[in-house]
């Protein structure tokens, strides 16, 4: 953002030009009241210049729940975006003499039915996990945010009108409409689940956002860029929005991971990506067929492992990062 | 709950509600008003209904307000919590839009301007807010708040000029104009209300319309504000709309002073003419309340205690407003509104007595005035 002052410096009384009857007041302030060098905290870097971002940061960074899930994210996004870097396989070479063989050296999460390595899917896999996760999120919040903020900003009927719609699209059951849906798309690519997700997930980002704008576009601050005689795109984009963003982002996050489980959800029930797409969901799926998992549990527990470790890693992302932009928990 | 029997004698009685130039007021009778705001009306609809929305009521939350405000002048609005200052203040800003009645600025009917023109005038009337913690955006540097004014109003000051005019502001209302990229937050709340000061003053106004400037601050800081104001009135010429409830900070600081009550002007001249010589009971009431320092003083002095709640003002009552806790009351209260005139039994006199009052039996009460 902008530059911060560059040193604290010793606090001058303000200078005032005008007459004396002022000078006592400039003086009595510059004295007793609290001023942020003087602040209660002395020298240290908390009184330097800091927005709620900064600030956000700076817990952050000691939080250990964030910086687990942070790295934990880190490692995901590093492999999903170049998978070579610790696997150098092929998911999709299989050898079906090796079938749900257990794990040896050089396969150390062993072999599914297929005869494909488990290891080198499980690390493949996240690639899929990690583009429907990131991509359905960006999209509800886009679009969930759009209309959420546009129904509170405008009110009346259009509030009515878009507050029913949401209405409507939360009302359905995610899975249940997933079976409908994606069960009547012929061929189904990432994007296919992306868009679904996006479809019915949008809502609940709506109902955050229009609450968040409600409650930015109250404040005295919103009536003085009024008074002062700003047009609405300038009040909506730089009063309402910086102050509305935080609780969708700390939504958007959460939902992340739930999201993640979601395509996982869909891909076990069959209508979410398919063959030869490497995802955690198929495999596990894959694996429950024909109760196969009791001879050889392996092919379930190492897909399932790395689907809860990636839910769980943004969840937590999700709370640290909430936990850091309330300021009421300051 | 809607209509009631008395309703139409009551709009009918409203109507002719009388100028409020005094001779009382003494010079500012000879001086063109920079404001003039005749039978302002603001009345929010109550509705019901879901999908078709039917309107069940108004809370008249302004109903026929009238005065003058001078240039270089300072009118104090008191009055209790809910009795419309806070609307007047937004009326006269243009955040809300009046039922009915005029809003003339220099002679210019401003009511219904808007777009361009409405920007021009906003110029010219700028506004302080009551809460500095929720009037400033927290987001935004001291240097961003106080330069907004410029970037939408970009004639008042080149680019490259601004950082000089928002420091300059910052030394006026007594900050160090280093922290022009501090933010909110970093402030104490007499600072930030200075903050907010220099965003009003930003554009040079010449009248600014402060509601309960000092309300949410600590007493030792309403004096550095108050203070404040005052000097940058004087150097500036500005004319204050000073709205509080507050009511010795209102005299200090007041050239005129008008009592509100449940969305009318009870009584409204001088300082003097308020505090010393009031002739409306709720104004009596109210001042009966303050609180006298001193022991001995207040041996004599009557407290006027007055019983019940103020009435809803989706539901007023009849007449006058005040008549429900006034112990003068009579049927002539509930048939006929009073208007705000100078008294007939004072018309004509000279003694400060003779101010407008909106009372059918408008005296004075020695009493209840600390001396």
């Amino acid at each position: 953002m902008s530059q911060q002052p560059q040193s604290p410096q010793p606090f001058q009384p303000p200078a005032i030009g005008g007459p004396g009857g002022a000078m006592e007041l400039a003086e009595t302030e510059g004295q007793g009241l609290e001023h942020p060098e003087g602040g209660p905290d002395g020298g240290g870097p908390r009184e330097r210049g800091r927005s709620l971002w900064s600030d956000a940061w700076h817990d952050l960074r000691r939080n250990p729940v964030f910086v687990i899930a942070g790295l934990l994210i880190v490692f995901l996004v590093l492999i999903s975006l170049w998978p070579g870097l610790i696997t150098s396989a092929d998911p999709l070479s299989c050898d079906l003499g090796r079938s749900l063989q257990e794990s040896s050296s050089g396969h150390w999460f062993g072999f599914n039915a297929q005869g494909c390595d488990v290891y080198t899917r499980v690390v493949h896999g996240a690639r899929t996990s990690v583009t429907v996760g990131v991509c359905a999120t960006l999209g509800v919040a886009v679009l969930g945010g759009l209309l959420g903020g546009l129904a509170g900003f405008l009110g009346g009927v259009w509030d009515a009108v878009l507050s029913r719609v949401t209405d409507i699209f939360f009302g359905i059951p995610i899975v249940l409409g997933g079976l409908v849906f994606l069960s009547m798309t012929g061929s189904r690519s990432v994007w296919t689940v992306v868009a679904f997700i996006v479809l019915l997930g949008w809502p609940q980002i709506a109902r955050i956002a229009r609450g968040a704008v409600m409650t930015a576009k109250q404040n005295d601050y919103v009536l003085a860029a009024r008074a002062l005689g700003a047009s609405n795109t300038r009040m909506l984009v730089r009063h309402i929005l910086p102050n509305a963003v935080a609780p969708v982002i700390v939504t958007a996050t959460i939902a992340l991971g739930t999201y993640i489980a979601l395509e996982a959800t869909l891909s076990f029930l069959g209508v979410g990506l398919q063959p030869p797409t490497v995802s955690w969901g198929a495999d596990i799926s894959a694996a429950s067929e024909g109760m196969q998992f009791r001879n050889a549990p392996h092919i379930l527990v190492y897909p399932a492992i790395a689907l809860s470790l990636t839910v769980l890693a943004f969840i937590m992302l999700g709370d640290a990062v909430r936990d850091a932009l309330d300021p009421k928990l300051r | 709950m809607s209509t009631r029997p008395e309703k139409p004698a009551e709009e009918s009685g409203e109507k002719p509600t009388a100028v409020t130039t005094t001779k009382g007021a003494g010079a500012s009778a000879e001086r063109e008003p920079i404001l003039e705001v005749r039978d302002l009306v603001k009345h929010f609809p109550l509705t019901q209904g879901i999908l078709v929305k039917r309107q069940i009521g108004a809370v008249k939350a302004v109903d026929g307000i009238s005065f003058d405000l001078y240039p270089g002048e300072t009118l104090g609005i008191v009055g209790e919590s809910g009795c419309g200052k806070s609307t007047v203040a937004k009326l006269l800003m243009h955040l809300e839009r009046p039922t009915s009645g005029t809003i003339k600025y220099k002679g210019e009917d401003i009511t219904h301007l808007s777009g361009r023109a409405l920007r021009e005038v906003r110029r010219n009337i700028q506004m302080v807010f009551q809460d500095p913690y929720t009037s400033l955006n927290p987001r935004m540097t001291v240097g961003d708040i106080i330069g907004e004014p410029f970037d939408i109003h970009p004639d008042v000051a080149p680019k490259g000029d601004r950082r000089r005019k928002v420091q300059e502001l910052l030394d006026v209302v007594g900050l160090n104009p280093e922290y022009i990229n501090r933010y909110p937050h970093q402030f104490s709340g007499g600072q930030r209300q200075r903050i907010g000061i220099a965003r009003g003053l930003a554009l040079r106004p010449e009248i600014i319309v402060a509601d309960e400037p000092v309300s949410a601050l600590d007493v030792s800081v309403q004096a550095q504000v108050v203070n404040l104001m005052e000097k940058l009135q004087d150097e500036f010429g500005l004319s204050y709309m000073f709205i509080a409830h507050d009511l010795s900070i209102v005299r200090h600081i007041s050239d005129r002073v008008g009592v509100m009550y449940l969305g009318k002007m009870a009584e409204i001249g001088t300082d003097e003419q308020i505090y010393e010589h009031p002739t409306h009971p709720y104004t009596q009431a109210l001042l009966s309340a303050v609180p006298v320092p001193d022991p001995e003083a207040r041996d004599g002095r009557e407290r006027i205690v007055l019983e019940g709640d103020v009435p809803s003002p989706a539901n007023p009552p009849s007449g006058c407003r005040f008549r429900t806790r006034c112990w003068k009351a009579t049927d002539k209260c509930a048939e006929e509104v009073p208007l705000l005139a100078v008294p007939e039994t004072f018309a004509g006199q000279d003694t400060p007595a003779a101010h407008p009052s909106a009372c059918h039996f408008a005296e004075e009460k020695a009493a209840v005035v600390a001396a």
